[in-house]
């Protein structure tokens, strides 16, 4: 047995840890263990990856199968990271078209958890760039899914958290790039209301990001950076950036050595960083600037274990998406009420999405906000009141952060979840495939 | 010019790891072991990441009348050859079934010493060439915990000794690689002690660094070198006391 938790730390749980070498194995391990659910690089922040019983890790399914240089279409195997697929093709002028925060994570959690980029509201999420997919279901089958073949059970297993098989191998489409370069543009936001207007405008760049001040009240409520970002061409590059057109993205430079003590983070110490950090950035708005491809979209790639930060209880991100009407309204009474609470980190991100491709898939039109909490007396209670600002305003919460929210909640924010539930009796009628998330969410 | 590597036993991790470490470095990669059909999985990763296409072969190192025709069919002649052929066996199975001794002893030497010493003819013709051979520290000092074994490593050790000394001065090099404990199939559910234990790609990049420096004898995490070192200086009348 293995103590396993995800990046929050929170929550752990025993489970048998199997790590099939071959997808034979992995087929067998999917239809002849009970109580199952697979895990990539578990990244997923809360429990969607510890098995119920028993956890299938991808780790050795990590061999690439084929690639087109015309087309860009590559096959791989699910335990693949995406790390390993930019090393692999940013040089040979292709990039993933979605990437989320990290590039740590295995490309079958990204079809499981449909991960979206800073790009949602243009170009969709992981599982819209996914041309076919191969599933190891419950009953030992290996089955191709793919927009035409077995599609209902495709759009159930993009965004369906792993609890329709184990994803053996995708097939998906790397964009062209001329260089491994953004041209990025800060905007200032002085508060919620300019920051919503400013992503909504950035409607127009490829990427768009805030960074939100958690802290910040009053007037101040809401005040933002927002990153937008352009793939930068050939011709767009600087003297500096033409010597490496495809500006290796570097390993992580810090490493957090320990965890830190629980009053690491506070008010005083939180609220200096982010005004630190928010006139630093507000000194570069204005006209463009070159930016390697890694660190824009993987800021925190660069300090390996920054989950330590939050001390060994852990920390839970709420993230949450809310319709575009209802948005400055609830997402100001968020804010509010966190800022009055006084611990959110300075992790806190706002981002405008796109409609959802999976049955469970997060993304909705909207925008999503998320928070960082480190785990700490009543902080469960302070969440349920916040989602229960989300459900009002008719939005959701990510299942590949959560680690808390209630069967309720779940229910109320993922209209589809009737259709979920019936193809995946159909698909696993034992109910086999079962993680703590899944037993946690009435899904098992 | 592309250079040309050849891994034997390249459905190990340490082969493969050592293939991918080659490839990604701009290398051109055979591939030979005994299951092709799981190789082509090898060989298809292998020639994605590194942008080329990777040849196959099919060879068993415990045959050895197919190594010319095995030689011959490989196009072009590499300009460096891995061996990470080795079956560690059960001690203790080896102790008492001839026939299990015998297989652990002909595949961690007779195999790869034929094979490679074949290797060696062709890379001396040629006047050119690096040979690499996958030992084992275990071959340092014969214990009583895995003998069988590490007498046939050690065999294998003297024989890449011998053949560096012989080529040492025409162009071929002879590295020998020890790599220490490696979290592989071969020492699965084996405990091992973590600050001794490395990962196969360790090995395969420090496998890749020896071939460019044309290295002589390397131990992959350097802490064995000492440990083997103070291994062999004790006293066999007290080394033959010890639970080892």
């Amino acid at each position: 047995m293995s103590l396993l938790g995800g990046w929050g730390r929170y929550p752990l749980g025993e489970s048998a840890l199997l790590r099939p070498r071959s997808l034979a194995a992995a087929r067998a391990a999917t239809s002849d263990t009970e109580a199952v659910v697979a895990r990539g690089a578990g990244r997923a922040y809360g429990d969607a990856a510890i098995g119920a019983r028993a956890t299938l890790e991808t780790s050795q399914l990590d061999r690439m199968r084929a690639f087109d240089d015309e087309t860009g279409i590559l096959s791989v195997e699910g335990g693949v990271r995406l790390a390993d697929v930019i090393d692999t093709f940013l040089p040979r002028g292709f990039f993933p078209k979605v990437v989320p925060g990290t590039r740590f994570v295995s490309v079958g959690g990204a079809v499981a958890a449909d991960i979206h980029g800073k790009n949602h509201h243009v170009d969709g999420g992981f599982g819209d760039t996914l041309e076919s997919l191969t599933l190891a279901t419950p009953d030992g089958a290996q089955l191709r899914l793919s927009r035409t073949e077995n599609a209902e059970l495709f759009f159930a297993t993009v965004g369906g958290m792993g609890l329709t098989g184990t994803v053996l191998e995708a097939t998906w489409r790397l964009s062209k790039v001329e260089t491994g370069w953004i041209r990025q543009r800060t905007i200032e936001a002085a508060n919620l209301s300019q920051a919503l207007a400013a992503l909504s405008a950035g409607h127009s760049s490829t990427y768009s990001v805030a960074w939100i001040d958690g802290l910040a009240t009053g007037a101040r409520l809401g005040r933002s950076l927002i990153f937008l970002g352009e793939p930068a061409r050939r011709d767009e590059l600087d003297a500096r950036a033409r010597r490496l057109p495809f500006g290796a993205v570097p390993p992580p430079r810090y490493r957090i050595p320990f965890d830190f003590p629980g009053f690491a983070l506070n008010r005083l110490s939180v609220g200096a960083f982010n005004e630190l950090y928010y006139r630093l950035g507000a000194r570069r708005t204005g006209a463009p600037f070159l930016v390697p491809a890694g660190p824009y979209f993987f800021p925190l790639d660069g300090i390996a274990e920054w989950n330590r930060i939050y001390g060994r209880a852990g920390f839970i991100q709420h993230q949450c998406v809310v319709p575009e009407a209802a948005a400055e309204a609830t997402l100001g009474e968020i804010l509010s009420r966190v800022a009055a609470r006084g611990d959110a980190s300075f992790l806190a991100v706002l981002k405008k999405l796109g409609p959802g491709t999976g049955l469970l898939s997060f993304p909705m039109p909207g925008y999503t906000l998320a928070l960082d909490f480190p785990l700490r007396p009543g902080l469960l209670e302070f969440l349920d009141d916040l989602d229960r600002l989300v459900v009002a305003a008719g939005g959701r919460l990510y299942l590949a952060k959560d680690s808390r929210q209630s069967r309720a909640t779940f229910e109320a924010g993922y209209p589809d979840l009737p259709k979920f539930r019936e193809i995946r009796r159909a698909v696993d009628p034992r109910g086999r495939l079962r993680s703590r998330l899944s037993d946690r969410l009435g899904l098992s | 010019m592309t250079s040309t590597l050849l891994v034997i036993g390249a459905g190990s991790d340490i082969g493969r790891e050592t293939a991918r470490a080659f490839a990604s470095d701009g290398w051109a990669v055979q591939l030979a072991g005994r299951d092709v059909e799981s190789l082509k999985r090898e060989a298809d990763d292998i020639a994605v990441r590194g942008g080329r296409p990777v040849a196959l072969h099919h060879i068993d190192v415990l045959n050895s009348t197919s190594f010319p025709a095995f030689l011959d069919a490989l196009s072009p002649l590499p300009d460096a050859v891995v061996c990470v052929v080795g079956l560690l066996g059960d001690q203790a199975r080896s102790e008492s079934d001839i026939e299990a001794a015998t297989t652990v002893m002909r595949s961690n030497y007779e195999g790869p010493a034929l094979l490679l010493g074949a290797f060696a003819e062709r890379f001396l013709a040629r006047g050119s060439g690096t040979i690499v051979g996958v030992s084992s520290v275990a071959g340092d000092r014969g214990r009583a915990s895995n003998y069988v074994y590490g007498s046939a490593k050690a065999g294998f050790t003297a024989f890449l000794s011998g053949l560096r000394n012989r080529c040492a001065r025409r162009g071929v090099a002879v590295v020998t690689v020890k790599p220490g404990f490696v979290r592989t199939k071969m020492t699965e559910g084996m405990k091992l002690p973590g600050a001794l234990t490395i990962n196969a790609d360790v090995a395969g990049a420090a496998i890749l660094r020896a071939v460019k420096r044309r290295a002589d004898v390397v131990y992959v995490a350097p802490v064995w070198r000492l440990a083997m070192t103070i291994i062999r200086l004790i006293p066999e009348r007290i080394f033959k006391l010890l639970p080892l």
